[in-house]
């Protein structure tokens, strides 16, 4: 029996449950230096640093923006990315977010780091700061003046079709902000660099990339990519922005400065700060078509808030725009957007990262549109899904899907539910004018996983005692490759998941990898390592060939028990373990091992979520009583690590609906810098899950696997809010600001009595 | 600097630490245990929780001196001869840890709940763990890890 498709529990579980994690912030580095940063606490100033009285303290090392030779960090070279927006490491004479870096303190402990770095004085002189990503495209106050405007980047196309809506006797407008989170990894980040006696430097780094960082900081620093080793052991979640950052790259560079190791760890209210935010997508859209409910035409417009130096941000407007059709076939679509430039922390890309703010916008905008037709919302999806021996299928909003079946996993969450039920339940309410309302909502999504036509590394290799080791270039932050890796490589080997050993996030263990981010892992990850473990296969049945005296052809490999059989003759066989020794015997035993590169185009997992909301309409208090979700993404290597996948991501989209924003007050100064403040919610702020099952595999990999680790935040934040909206329509409302929390809906309910 | 006497997980240990040294700290920087993780800095999201005598604290939220005299047990002394205890087995059987950092807190969080109330409801399990985040699992496995572990207790 194949050992895919099995609920194996995960083999790394013990490691963190014993608390023997190997969390960079647990390394023992003996005789380290430990960095402290100074960090603005103005949105928009100029400045002067005078770091004197530190540098006074015995032991303490103080770098300020005049001492550091680094050249300017970004942006990335997206094409259209506005290139005079890059960002000093250290800010010299203007800082333009509230945690831009002014000052690099050392100290022989954090403690000592803490007080040194609180007698680095810096003088503010304060500018206009620009808030509001509205206000930035005003162009009144510029952030980068070279530059010569705020804006960034743009993205979809600026034609506009006047006769868009021609035939459309319902048009809804409507708009909706996806607001700015923050992604908030529950370990904060931590670099420990290390510069050897070649001046080559060992780096700990907490990311999810680490190949790209290696290679971001032995760029920026001059040096060989192989003086670089990057080590990323054990992360505690990444969610798209534990990446390439500035503050690792400084830390590298004081190791060149300083005769010791030098290490970091940020503290929560730094983190909140400092790590990149996620979403700040504004949204207008259009969409029109006809009373019976058959939608002819969308127009959406984004106005991305890039924060105060445009990175990933800035180009995920161009996801938006491609996913902009949802499950839906639109004829005509037009998506249109601008990034620009803020004096806030800076966003990139966030659980989802351009997808849910896709679905958010036409998930929404469906709703509108029955509500104004008069139509059954779950009837107008009906009527309008893509169908499902269509695929390929090519949008009007020009992504190709690969494989779907949008109304099967509508069936399967409305199966689910006694919606029916419910709905006399929610008429009885609505008719008593009860104070707890009842609202359904029902989002129906696709996204693109491996959205950029990536590749991954894989390498398979047999050891002596007839185990495996794969070295991939993924990178788990908790997403359980160590297992699910292992069960691909096991299934076409025949060899046991405990016997595999799994290397990852070491650039001198594993030559080349792109790390984890888009959900992309599997697909193309655990395809590169099935390809390789089907490599090794191959040349182990030559090998066994010879030992067995006999010709290739008449040897067979049983992959579910891991053996090497001569036809006819099943006496004669050879396990794995057999065969290596024999290998190791014959001086052969490095030809098993074989690496691959897996390229693929990108997938598109897709589901239906549903939820129950009670909505106090007397305090504006939303209780999510029930949520459903199906999401399917291709074949299941794993279903329990499959289901962990849905549930987390449930829960950031739930959150975005119902609890997350990062907020700032009118001159940049951030309210929402610590978890007392930030609206994480705890188990008690949440239901159960209920998850069903659906399985649509792709063409596009052998695996037959889409990505999951993002569609269930991407699906469930719309089905909320069309939740909240259905209890609340009896109050004619029909808009709540995101996150639809107790003081946005009073709010939404106070403006609809005027 | 102050001189304390701490019985951590069943050993005593004597140290000399400073006033304002923060349990968590003395117990990851000065005794190595550092499967106690610090999430946050305003004793919100219980990635430090430990036991004192028996009962989980937020070891970010005590100095080590307060723990002086007393008992703690944090998640490096919960197996018994290398066996898992029945939460931390229960967590690995429901799937209820991705990335791990919260989970020792968690562990710690639910074995001080079901030794005051061995048969939890859904809602009080949610409820008692309240003071812990995690942003992996959306809960739900924590969750049924715990009623797990306390129908097998």
């Amino acid at each position: 029996m194949s050992v895919l498709g099995n609920r194996v529990v995960r083999r790394e579980d013990p490691r963190f449950l014993r608390g023997e994690g190997t969390y960079v912030e647990n390394n023992v580095v003996p005789d380290a230096l430990h960095l402290t940063f100074v960090r603005s606490v103005f949105a928009h100033a100029k400045v002067s640093v005078d770091a004197s009285a530190a540098r006074d303290l015995p032991g303490v090392h103080v770098f300020t923006g005049a001492d550091v030779d680094l050249p300017p960090f970004g942006p990335p070279p997206f094409p259209g990315l506005n290139q005079e927006m890059s960002r000093l490491p250290v800010a010299r004479d203007v800082v333009r977010f509230v945690g831009d870096v002014v000052a690099i303190v050392l100290a022989d402990s954090r403690a000592a780091s803490v007080d040194a770095a609180e007698l680095v004085f810096v003088d503010y002189d304060p500018l206009p700061a620009v808030v509001a990503p509205a206000d930035a495209l005003k162009d009144e106050v510029l952030l980068f003046p070279a530059a010569g405007t705020n804006v960034a980047a743009r993205a979809g196309s600026p034609e506009h079709d006047e006769n868009l809506f021609d035939g459309c006797d319902v048009v809804v407008k409507g708009r909706l902000v996806s607001q700015r989170m923050a992604p908030s990894p529950l370990e904060p980040r931590s670099a420990i660099v290390q510069r050897g006696e070649d001046g080559g430097l060992t780096a700990w780094l907490t990311t999810q990339t680490p190949h790209g960082d290696a290679g971001l900081i032995s760029g920026m620093l001059g040096l060989d990519p192989a003086q670089v080793r990057v080590i990323s052991p054990d992360v505690g979640g990444g969610f798209g922005a534990k990446m390439a950052s500035i503050e690792e790259l400084l830390v590298a560079w004081v190791a060149t400065k300083v005769d010791r190791p030098v290490r970091w760890t940020e503290s929560r209210s730094e983190n909140m700060v400092a790590l990149h935010h996620g979403r700040g997508l504004e949204i207008d859209f259009t969409l029109g078509g006809t009373s019976e409910g058959q939608i002819l035409a969308y127009r959406v417009e984004f106005l991305q808030d890039t924060g105060a130096y445009p990175g990933l941000s800035a180009f995920l407007p161009n996801l938006t725009a491609l996913m902009a059709s949802g499950v839906y076939a639109i004829p005509r679509i037009e998506a249109e957007g601008a990034s620009v430039v803020t004096n806030t922390t800076p966003l990139t890309a966030f659980r989802g990262a351009g997808r849910p703010e896709a679905s958010q916008a036409i998930e929404r905008a469906v709703d509108a549109f029955a509500a104004e037709a008069g139509l059954d919302p779950v009837e107008v999806r009906r009527r309008n899904l893509i169908a499902s021996d269509v695929f390929p299928y090519t949008t009007a909003s020009h992504a190709t899907y690969d494989s779907g079946d949008y109304e099967a996993a509508l069936d399967l969450v409305l199966g689910a539910v006694d919606v029916a039920e419910l709905r006399v339940e929610q008429a009885r309410r609505r008719a008593e004018r009860s104070p707890t309302q009842l609202g359904i909502g029902v989002s129906t999504y696709v996204e693109i996983t491996n959205g950029v036509d990536e590749a991954e590394f894989g390498e398979v290799e047999i050891t002596e005692e007839g185990g495996a080791i794969l070295r991939s270039g993924s990178m788990s932050t908790g997403q359980g490759h160590e297992t699910t890796f292992a069960q691909i490589v096991s299934a076409s080997l025949g060899i046991p998941i405990d016997s595999i050993e799994f290397v990852k996030g070491d650039t001198a263990l594993v030559p080349r990898g792109t790390g984890t981010y888009g959900s992309k892992s599997t697909q193309i990850g655990g395809t590169a390592a099935r390809l390789a473990a089907e490599g090794v296969a191959e040349r182990a049945k030559e090998l066994a060939a010879d030992f067995l005296e006999v010709s290739p052809d008449d040897v067979v490999f049983d992959a579910a028990g891991g053996r090497f059989q001569v036809v006819g003759a099943p006496q004669r066989s050879l396990a794995w373990s057999e065969l290596a020794a024999q290998a190791k015997d014959a001086g052969t035993l490095a030809e098993l091992r074989v690496a691959e590169e897996f390229q693929s185009v990108p997938t598109f997992p897709f589901g239906a979520h549903l939820a129950v909301v009670e909505v106090d309409v007397e305090t504006g208090k939303v209780e999510l009583q029930r949520f459903v979700a199906v999401d399917d993404a291709g074949t299941i290597v794993n279903p329990l690590v499959l289901e962990g996948q849905i549930h987390g991501g449930v829960a950031t989209g739930v959150s975005q609906a119902l609890f997350e924003v990062f907020r700032y007050d009118a001159d940049g100064t951030p309210l929402t810098t610590t978890f007392a403040a930030y609206a994480f919610p705890s188990a008690a702020d949440l239901p159960a899950w209920e998850t069903v099952e659906s399985e649509t595999p792709t063409p596009v990999n052998p695996l037959g696997a889409k990505g999951v680790g993002e569609s269930g935040t991407i699906g469930a934040t719309p089905a909320v809010h069309n939740a909240v909206l259905d209890a609340l329509a009896p109050y004619g409302v029909t808009h709540v600001d995101l996150p639809a929390n107790g003081e946005n809906v009073w709010r939404a309910l106070e403006e609809a009595k005027q | 600097m102050m001189q304390v006497s701490i019985v951590v997980n069943g050993e005593r240990r004597e140290a000399e630490v400073e006033p304002r040294q923060l349990l968590v700290y003395f117990l990851r920087e000065q005794l190595g245990l550092t499967g106690t993780n610090v999430g946050c800095d305003t004793s919100s999201c219980g990635a430090c929780t430990a036991l004192l005598d028996g009962e989980s604290v937020k070891s970010c939220t005590l100095l080590a001196v307060q723990a002086d005299g007393r008992e703690v047990t944090t998640i490096e002394g919960l197996a018994n001869d290398g066996e898992l205890h029945p939460v931390q087995q229960a967590f690995q059987d429901a799937h209820a840890l991705q990335c791990g950092y919260c989970t020792p807190g968690f562990v710690m969080a639910s074995v001080s709940l079901l030794a005051e109330n061995p048969r939890p409801t859904e809602d009080e399990i949610r409820q008692a763990l309240e003071g812990n985040l995690c942003r992996c699992t959306g809960y739900h496995n924590i969750v049924k890890a715990v009623r797990i572990a306390a129908e097998t207790a």
